[in-house]
């Protein structure tokens, strides 16, 4: 039998719904090698190992009686720190909520739980999920398991890397402008960003509310479709969660991609990405076609404008969900302030770190008097020429395939001096959000220095089923799908 | 519309940062380059283009306005930065 650590999360569900493992037993064994393998990668602020005991024990007990714990029987789950959970520390990497403990789940929390899953602990990420490379982390930078001395991506880098080191099976990020695929990609994992409204964001910490979706890392697909199904569907607590059936995902793994028509938009091969890049995507391209899709070069006009767009609109809704953070019913209080204004004033601009402090002003002035037309509004309005591109592409296509990231996992301190450098690295998967389609990396290749590529594959609204097919396919006749030496 | 230092100072106090010197003299900077290349935007004839706020075509969403009680309101006030009995205490407001 091979170490439970190298299971997908299907297969330690099926075995402990078989008896054949023990739910508690699986959590030790994930928990122990957390331990061990955390100080090389640090992916956790906080491991919660007498939650998970206990959750564990629940699930063994539930099979004892013979119930069925549900489909996540027993599998562990790392859940990124911007997530309600019950009872336990989310502080979103920041600050301003060091001693903060939530007291209800999340939604997607609620549905896991009921699900049979066990939570091993909170992952790193870059505060408030502000970020690309989880340096903005008011604690530690997280390590990519494939080289410590790069970054795992960001913002979900903790949960990233916490399933490329396999130390969980599978995990919980968020993505607002790619945080979620982008670093899959650097890490070499399956990361999705499911179709905007398709998985409640009640309990999510949020950022910028109109582009947050809540997804899962894997490290193959049919674990990604597996969490999908869990966590997906309507939910009363949150009204943009969208009136639309959840499908079988896991059904549609099998449809292959014949007659698949794959759209590639020349606007997402540009000057500055790596080369090995653009290589190890055209390949894949290439395998899809051999496997049956049709290919069709095709063309999404205002990709340029994406950047510009989303470093408008996020953090103008930032500023604005950001103003909770009062010092008043919850989080850092200053011990200077000596009046009310003071009170707001300087709690945050202690608990905030620099990144944070950056979209707040950037957001408020977007959205301030005499400003608001020129950057708001007219953002809100390109927003829309975006969205129509990808509403025609659709006409024509059935997925689209780009690159994930433009380049491989960059070096620790490579970028975080240089906002707008680092802001670029998300070139590739802002779009996606503005316009609300699904999105999903997963490993294409590998560059010469041994770092993953990530294909990124985005889909029509509410049709993960395709999405999730094509990179099923794909995976099946290809070996990407591979555990860093370091984590072994 | 280049940024100057009196907007810095306006937006801080508008977004309640209270911002050191140094850090109000980097916002200038980092924020000043962020905006010139938001410029981008100015090419984008977006004459009759109506402004996406949200992506799914969703109206408004109702439900019945019925009070649920919470399980543990003790764990909410335990995350009070100051407080008595159940309130939050805050600096006095009205002098």
């Amino acid at each position: 039998m091979s170490a439970v650590h190298g299971l997908t999360a299907r297969e330690i569900a099926r075995r402990v719904r078989a008896r054949e493992l023990k739910a508690v037993d699986v959590a030790r064994a994930f928990l122990d090698r957390a331990k061990a393998l955390d100080p090389k990668f640090k992916v956790f602020l906080c491991l919660t190992e007498e939650a998970a005991l206990a959750q564990a024990r629940g699930v063994d007990d539930r099979i004892a009686r013979g119930e069925d714990p549900g489909p996540l029987a027993g599998v562990p789950v790392a859940i990124k720190d911007n997530l309600c959970v019950t009872g336990t520390r989310t502080t979103c990497a920041s600050k301003i909520l060091e001693n903060f403990t939530a007291n209800y789940d999340a939604t997607v929390i609620e549905k896991l739980r009921a699900a049979g899953a066990v939570f091993l602990g909170k992952t790193n990420l870059d505060e408030f999920a502000m970020g690309s490379s989880t340096e903005n982390s008011a604690y530690f930078t997280t390590r990519n398991p494939w080289d410590p001395s790069r970054v795992p991506g960001g913002s979900s880098g903790g949960s990233a890397a916490a399933v490329a080191a396999r130390l969980a099976p599978v995990s919980l990020g968020s993505d607002t402008g790619g945080s979620i695929r982008q670093p899959a990609a650097l890490c070499g994992v399956v990361g999705l960003k499911p179709t905007y409204g398709r998985v409640s964001r009640f309990g999510l910490v949020a950022f910028a509310s109109s582009l947050d979706q809540i997804g899962p890392f894997s490290t193959d697909v049919a674990d990604a479709a597996l969490v999908l199904g869990v966590i997906a569907g309507p939910d009363p607590k949150d009204s943009t969660s969208a009136p639309v059936p959840v499908p079988d995902f896991s059904k549609a793994l099998a449809r292959g991609v014949k007659g698949l028509r794959v759209g590639l938009p020349r606007e997402y091969f540009i000057d500055g990405m790596d080369p090995a890049v653009e290589k190890a995507v055209r390949e894949a391209v290439k395998t899809l076609e051999s496997l049956g899709a049709q290919v069709v070069e095709i063309s999404l006009p205002h990709t340029d404008a994406g950047l510009s767009v989303y470093y408008i609109l996020a953090p103008s809704e930032a500023s604005a969900n950001l103003a909770r953070f009062d010092g008043v019913r919850y989080g850092h209080r200053s011990p200077r302030a000596e009046n009310l204004l003071q009170q707001y004033e300087l709690s945050r601009d202690e608990g905030f770190g620099p990144e944070v402090k950056r979209r707040i002003l950037l957001g408020t002035y977007a959205l301030s008097s005499g400003y608001y037309d020129a950057y708001y509004l007219k953002a809100q309005k390109v927003r829309t020429l975006i969205k129509r591109d990808f509403d025609k592409a659709f006409e024509s296509v059935d997925i689209i395939a780009t690159p994930t990231s433009p380049t491989a996992a960059f070096k620790a301190g490579e970028k975080s001096n240089d906002p707008l450098q680092m802001y670029l690295s998300d070139v590739f998967t802002i779009s996606c959000n503005l316009a609300g389609v699904p999105g999903l990396s997963l490993p294409c290749g590998f560059t010469a220095e041994n770092l993953p590529v990530g294909l990124q594959l985005l889909g029509k609204p509410f049709d993960e089923e395709t999405l999730l097919a094509a990179a099923a396919a794909y995976e099946k006749a290809t070996a990407w799908v591979r555990t860093p030496p370091l984590a072994v | 519309m280049s940024l100057t230092e009196k907007d810095v100072n306006h937006v801080a106090r508008l977004a309640r940062l209270a911002l050191t010197p140094a850090e109000r003299a980097n916002a200038l900077g980092q924020l000043g380059r962020i905006l010139e290349h938001i410029q981008a935007l100015a090419k984008y004839d977006v004459t009759d283009v109506p402004p996406t706020s949200h992506v799914v075509p969703l109206a408004n969403v109702w439900r019945e306005d019925k009070a649920a009680a919470f399980a543990n309101p003790e764990s909410i006030l335990a995350n009070a930065p100051d407080r008595e009995d159940v309130y939050f205490k805050v600096k006095k407001v009205i002098e």
